[in-house]
């Protein structure tokens, strides 16, 4: 039997205040298999979430239909029994978890269905299990993890056994160990117990992991295919906001210069390992004589001595987030900071302007020590902005909440028009955008308008946690796009912290890494990548690309390991082939 | 300031009261505090004391802990206190000058009303001591529910209630970050006067505000999706039951008021 079909489905958001009426699916049409791992990629308003809500009738079709195992969603009196075998798992951990331990949330589908109750917690047990997290019963939600809080979610799902998951970008808020375990998690569901996957998402790397992906764009399927011959239609899925893996990427490059005759894309790491190898058998390439580092050094702007910072020191929730950590920023440079959640990251960049004070050791920025008068001064130096830092607006025009800083440095009303537009330049915003609500904006324009109400005040460091957290590529590309810009036209000094490896390897410098409160590595950035065995121990990711060529250099001595970027990885490919 | 507050705070244990159903505890509470209003001579009070220093000793709470918890309300008992030696027209007269006397009577009741709300306060910590926030929720559903038959929506109100709970930590956290996000931007809590400090907090209110309607609104979609219609058709995993620890502090609480009721009245 079809999991789900979805006849030329089409729904309509009608006009809210003074927003326009939104199209948002447009005569869509596919059908999912039982036991079939799905995902559908789409840029940030395809209609991938319009899409889910459709799944177990939350919304229900404008025009066409969707089926679930043989019912029909618009039927009121199934949309119970479709609910119970259609799960879904939302992207925000936080918001879809009710009950104050881990156990009770488990519970909550069961109980909703009125299962009795030695049934219930034999369920939940069960269903803890399955995604690992046994042993948590008795946890509050907020003491666990992102990752873990959506395997919770999962469990929940579980519990009332269904046929079938849906996942509406369940993974874009974690971080990549969160991101792992979940996606472990659902392979396992789907091949020891056959439930159906249907995984929303716009990451590639884990779309490419699928059995089946559909592209979704305005409202439409567009395409629909195995993951190799998707990311055959790179041209198409560029067109309409997505990229590919690295390793696909690097394919098709290779076959547009013809370097590849022909042969299926590589989408996972493992069967490009393979390709590559094929590609180069043979070949015997010179050793490659690296010109050595260039080091950008220069004047000290950041100064961080024998930090050490407690939280809670003196109850018995003390935790050491910081221990001793000696760092020097340069003046212009962009520094990454890399390492895993709770290793100190947050609480090292709060200490650049002040919000912390440090337990022990010193921080000087650009010549003042963070204190009491000298803390006003040092915020107007330096930005930082948080993750999803749209959560932070709140005026009534973009214009106001952009000049919310500026208003208190008392200057005169040219030099801030100056100064917004300069902003909106930067970020890449239109000018009409000022006198619009920010609550109107779409995702990735909030983003930049919270990021431009910094950048007016024109910082000499910029410091920014996670800036591209939930943006899909396109969107993601933009924001590092203007901040080179603001690099190069300010000399500006950028610090990123992030998970993302592709990006802080494409942008930064240098990069420092954290562990347990210590930065255990700062140096280049190819030196630190080029270190995955070290890296690998302190189980962090290095880029796609970078993973594919130290895999190739450990048959081939003479190919380099330390590539970052795909036009990289292309260029050592053709040296190696003698082009 | 809030670290001092224990009202409402839960230590996992194991003790009797730990293992005491909910509905078990909050009636003993309630009948205490009412035996607190009734008592009125020194056998009276002398037997709440004692009963209060045995909850504490088989409730297995940190003592310490559970009396700083005091701390706070001592403004409030040394106002109480004083306005009672003040204003209470006893016969005994201590001390006069002018309109303004103070009389045995007056002391004593001063004393009383200090008793009666420290018992109170700690009876109450004790409870939420011995008691994680969502068997509390539970056990007031079960006890409001015959309301249920007079249209009362009891279900919905706990359901309200344990929602909250589950949010508290969640939107402190939020509330920290956002405050931390405006003053990057230049915003300033700290300084000004009473009103611009009331206003330097709008930055920091409508963010929280927006968030909590998402988030409401996630999480009734996410309930929904969850097969959550209310009431309708539902058990629940863990059923209160009674045991026979609570069969020893209810007798225990019979006999208790049975002889505080001989004290107070027929001993006078």
């Amino acid at each position: 039997m079809e999991a789900i079909v979805v006849k030329d489905l089409k729904y309509e958001y009608y006009a809210r205040g003074n927003m326009q009426p939104v199209i948002a699916l447009d005569g869509i049409s596919f059908t999912v298999g039982e036991g079939e791992f799905v995902a559908v990629v789409g840029k940030n308003g395809s209609g991938k979430s319009t899409l889910a809500k459709h799944l177990n009738g939350l919304l229900l079709p404008g025009g066409g239909s969707v089926c679930v195992f043989g019912r029909y969603t618009d039927a009121q009196e199934l949309i119970w029994d479709i609910r119970r075998v259609l799960g879904m798992v939302f992207q925000n951990p936080d918001n879809q978890l009710v009950a104050t331990t881990v156990e009770e949330d488990v519970a909550f589908g069961p109980e909703n269905l009125g299962i009795e109750p030695d049934e219930i917690r034999n369920r939940v047990k069960e269903s803890l299990k399955k995604v690992g997290m046994e042993g948590f019963d008795e946890y509050s939600p907020h003491m666990l993890s992102g990752g873990q809080k959506q395997r919770i979610a999962i469990a929940g799902v579980l519990a009332m056994h269904p046929k079938c998951i849906v996942l509406d970008e369940a993974t874009s808020m974690l971080d990549p160990e969160g991101r792992k375990d979940v996606m472990s998690v659902l392979k396992k569901l789907n091949s020891e117990d056959n439930i159906t996957i249907v995984l929303i998402t716009h990451h590639m790397n884990e779309a490419a992991q699928a059995d089946r992906i559909i592209v979704m764009d305005e409202g439409k399927a567009v395409l629909s295919g195995k993951p190799d011959e998707i990311f055959g239609e790179y041209e198409l899925l560029r067109q309409i906001g997505l990229d590919i893996p690295q390793v696909s990427d690097l394919y098709v490059r290779m076959k547009d210069e013809g370097l590849i005759k022909n042969g299926r894309i590589p989408v996972l790491i493992d069967e490009a390992e393979q390709v590559f190898m094929n590609v180069l058998s043979g070949r015997k390439a010179n050793a490659y004589s690296s010109a050595g580092p260039e080091r950008k050094t220069g004047e000290k702007i950041i100064e961080i001595k024998n930090l050490s910072y407690t939280y809670m020191a003196g109850t018995p929730y003390e935790r050491h987030a910081l221990k001793d950590v000696s760092l020097t920023v340069y003046k212009g440079e962009k520094l990454g900071i890399i390492g895993h959640t709770g290793s100190g990251k947050s609480t090292l960049i709060q200490h650049l302007n002040g919000l912390l004070s440090p337990t022990a050791g010193t921080v000087e920025v650009s010549g003042i020590i963070p204190k009491g008068k000298s803390l006003k001064e040092l915020r107007r130096k330096v930005g930082l902005i948080f993750q999803n830092p749209e959560d932070q607006l709140f005026e009534e025009t973009v214009e106001k909440d952009i000049a919310f800083g500026l208003k208190k440095m008392g200057l005169s009303d040219s030099e801030m028009k100056r100064r917004i537009d300069e902003a909106l330049l930067i970020t890449g915003l239109p000018a009409d955008i000022l006198k619009k609500s920010p609550f109107e904006l779409s995702g990735g324009q909030k983003r930049r308008v919270a990021i431009a109400g910094v950048i007016v005040m024109e910082p000499d460091i910029l410091v920014l946690d996670e800036p591209t957290a939930g943006l899909d590529p396109q969107g993601s590309a933009g924001i590092y796009e203007f901040l080179s810009r603001l690099n190069e036209s300010r000399n500006t000094t950028i610090i990123i912290v992030s998970h993302t490896m592709e990006d802080v390897a494409r942008f930064c410098d240098r990069i420092a890494v954290m562990e347990e409160g210590r930065i255990v590595m700062v140096d280049e950035t190819r030196s630190v990548f080029s270190n995955k065995e070290y890296l690998e121990e302190k189980s962090l990711d290095v880029p796609q690309i970078t993973e594919l060529f130290y895999r190739l250099s450990r048959k081939n001595r003479n190919i380099r390991k330390d590539i970052l970027t795909v036009q990289e990885g292309l260029d050592e490919m053709k040296r190696i082939m003698g082009i | 300031m809030l670290k001092n507050i224990t009202l409402g705070q839960y230590i996992p244990g194991k003790s009797i009261l730990h293992r005491a159903d909910p509905r078990t505890k909050m009636i003993s509470t309630i009948i205490i505090m009412v035996l607190v209003f009734i008592a009125n001579n020194a056998y009276s009070f002398a037997m709440l004391i004692a009963l209060t220093a045995i909850a504490l000793l088989i409730g297995e709470v940190p003592v310490k802990y559970t009396l700083r918890g005091l701390k706070p309300l001592l403004i409030i008992l040394i106002i109480t206190a004083a306005i009672n030696i003040f204003t209470y027209s006893g016969q005994t007269v201590l001390w006069s000058a002018g309109a303004v006397k103070i009389t045995l009577e007056g002391i004593l009741q001063a004393v009383m009303i200090m008793i009666r709300l420290s018992i109170i306060v700690i009876m109450g910590s004790i409870l939420t001591l011995t008691t994680t926030p969502i068997a509390l929720t539970d056990g007031i559903e079960s006890l409001l529910s015959p309301l249920k038959k007079i249209k009362v929506p009891v279900h919905e109100m706990a359901m309200m209630m344990s929602i909250a709970l589950r949010f508290i930590p969640t939107l402190m956290e939020e509330t920290d970050k956002i405050m931390k996000a405006q003053a990057s931007r230049g915003a300033d809590f700290d300084t000004g006067n009473i009103l611009q400090k009331a206003k330097s907090f709008i930055p920091v209110l409508i963010p929280l505000f927006v968030s909590a309607f998402k988030r409401a609104e996630e999480l009734a979609t996410a309930m929904e999706s969850r097969c959550y219609r209310g009431d309708v058709g539902r058990t629940r995993m863990k059923k209160l039951a009674y045991t026979a620890v609570d069969m020893y502090i209810g007798l225990f609480i019979v006999l208790f008021t049975a002889v505080f009721i001989v004290s107070a009245f027929v001993l006078i």
